[in-house]
């Protein structure tokens, strides 16, 4: 930028204490290639803008939320009905939440498929794998703050599990409960990590997922068809189609936050039984419905134990994709991990499915 | 002129850069507006019904003994009832006029005294020294049975 000869000044004068050209440099560096998949470049970003949303309804909920057993449930439905505007903070937040969630899987497994966490992205698809499983934890950890019937027994139920792993089950179980019981010492838990400590951790993982993306610039597919593909630059061509894309999301988050208000249910109360048609969110449901299925017993483990270390394992494995792929490291096709990769979409989308329709 | 030029309803040629310019500058605009009306109507708390209160019982006969005062409550704010040595009941606001702390009753003084800045008023509620800038609110009191009923005046 050549610009007046002010700005000139006020650039050489950060370049010699910051070294200004360098992060210029850096912003300015990233190309993205145009081939038929440079759509899914879209994804992350979409991830990061309802992320983004979260950040900002939540310090507005914050203004009005009270985290206890006694004045949860009455000021979400203060915010509800007399803050002006509060349903739809609150609906959006709710919505971005899921679509936050919706978006991340989109972009973790249009990342998967299309390999771009083959060297030297490695460490990026590690980051976004633990991006994916905070992310889940801020769905559930926010999910009971409202107090109401159904969250509290998705509670119940979801840390239920973790007491059953053995020797330290019970230890964990008090931990996350803060008590034998969910309780108001749970709420008020589970908000100090909703609204603290996720969002720090998050923010430091979202900062390196991003920085990488940012140093490595975008993968292209393997094979000779993407080899010197047409390009543009990140900034400003990308970053503004980008923030078109963004204004859009915005509209059809205010759409449906406006048409479906989020709802707020009938108040947690510890001595009456579950409500029928009792499950989680449904970015957790394939795995409720999977220990639905499990038997009490497989061999001497309990089901759920089973279920508990056949979902670790496959977290541990999600991790792991780019170091178990070795043939996406020597920029070989690998059909076996696309039929992998479909198979556990296909899991997904029908135990989901099962766990609406039963 | 170039043929992308059109004239405005004016006369002034507009090209259909500007138009366009104009059009994206608008909906820039139009969309921070939407963004942040409802954020200030959000961050600006509803009213609390509180119930503005006109008369309430400040005490019972026998509470206060003479040269002393008892704070109580008048709608949603503090208000201070005095018993003065010669046994007349007097009743002010509690809020300090100077910086909204709340007042007491010193008997050792016969005055209403702020403990935040040394304020301090006679027992009419004039501000008499410190930097309380005006006097104390007075309300009216009367006595029914044994109730010491307060109002506004
Ligand atoms: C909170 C969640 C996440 C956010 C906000 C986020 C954000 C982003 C953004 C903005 C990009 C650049 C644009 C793009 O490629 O779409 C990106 C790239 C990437 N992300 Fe994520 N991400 C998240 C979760 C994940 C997950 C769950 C994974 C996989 C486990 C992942 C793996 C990657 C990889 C490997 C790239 C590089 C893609 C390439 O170079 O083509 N991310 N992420
Ligand atoms: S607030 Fe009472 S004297 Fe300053």
């Amino acid at each position: 930028m050549t610009g007046s000869p002010t700005k000139s000044t006020v650039a050489a004068w950060l370049d010699e204490r910051l070294g200004w050209s360098a992060i210029k440099e850096f912003a300015q560096h990233k190309r993205i290639p145009l081939h038929r998949h440079t759509v899914w470049y879209y994804l992350g970003g979409m991830t990061l803008f309802c992320f983004l949303v979260q950040i900002g309804t939540g310090i507005l909920l914050l203004l009005y939320y009270r985290p206890t057993a006694e004045a949860a449930f009455e000021s979400v439905e203060f915010i509800m009905t007399d803050v002006r505007f509060g349903w739809l903070v609150r609906s959006i937040h709710s919505w971005s939440a899921n679509l936050m969630l919706f978006f991340a899987f989109v972009h973790m497994f249009s990342v998967f498929f299309l390999r771009a966490y083959r060297k030297p992205r490695e460490l990026t698809w590690v980051s976004g794998a633990l991006l994916l499983f905070l992310s889940l934890g801020f769905g559930f950890s926010g999910y009971l703050l409202p107090w109401n019937q159904l969250a509290y027994f998705a509670t119940k139920v979801g840390t239920d599990i973790l007491g059953q792993i053995p020797l330290i089950g019970h230890w964990l179980l008090t931990v996350a409960r803060g008590g034998d019981e969910v309780s108001g010492a749970t709420l008020t838990r589970f908000f100090g990590v909703h609204v603290a400590v996720l969002p720090m951790i998050a923010t430091f993982f979202l900062v390196v997922h991003l920085a990488m993306v940012q140093k490595q610039g975008m993968s292209v597919p393997i094979g000779p068809s993407y080899q010197n593909t047409r390009t543009m630059p990140f900034f400003p061509n990308f970053a503004l189609r980008d923030l078109v894309g963004w204004t859009l999301a915005l509209g059809i988050l205010v759409l449906l936050a406006s048409i479906f208000p989020w709802e707020l249910g009938v108040k947690a109360d510890p001595l009456a039984s579950a409500p029928a048609g009792i499950r989680p969110e449904w970015f957790f449901c394939f795995m409720f419905q999977t220990l639905k299925y499990i038997p009490s017993h497989v061999l001497f483990m309990p089901g759920e134990l089973l279920g508990i270390i056949g979902f670790s394992l496959g977290g541990v494995a999600l991790i792991l994709v780019p170091f178990l792929d070795r043939r996406a490291a020597r920029e070989e096709r690998n059909g076996l991990m696309t039929a992998i990769g479909c198979v556990v979409i296909l899991y997904m989308a029908v135990f989901t499915l099962l766990a609406y329709v039963r | 002129m170039t043929t992308d030029d059109t004239k405005t309803p004016g006369g002034a040629p507009i090209s259909r850069r500007g138009f366009f310019d104009l059009a994206l500058g608008g909906g820039v605009i139009a969309l921070l507006g939407a963004i942040l009306y409802p954020l200030t109507r959000f961050v600006i708390p509803p009213e609390s019904p509180e119930a503005v209160a006109s008369q309430v019982v400040a005490a019972k006969i026998g509470d206060l003994t003479p040269n002393s005062g008892k704070i109580f409550r008048f709608g949603k704010d503090p208000a201070l009832l005095v018993l003065t040595k010669s046994g007349e009941y007097r009743a002010f606001t509690a809020i300090c006029t100077h910086l909204d702390c709340t007042v007491q009753y010193r008997g050792d003084l016969e005055r209403i005294w702020c403990a935040c800045h040394n304020g301090n008023y006679d027992l009419n509620g004039n501000n008499v020294s410190g930097p309380p800038p005006l006097p104390l609110t007075q309300y009216n009191v009367t006595v029914r049975g044994d109730q010491i009923i307060v109002s506004k005046a």
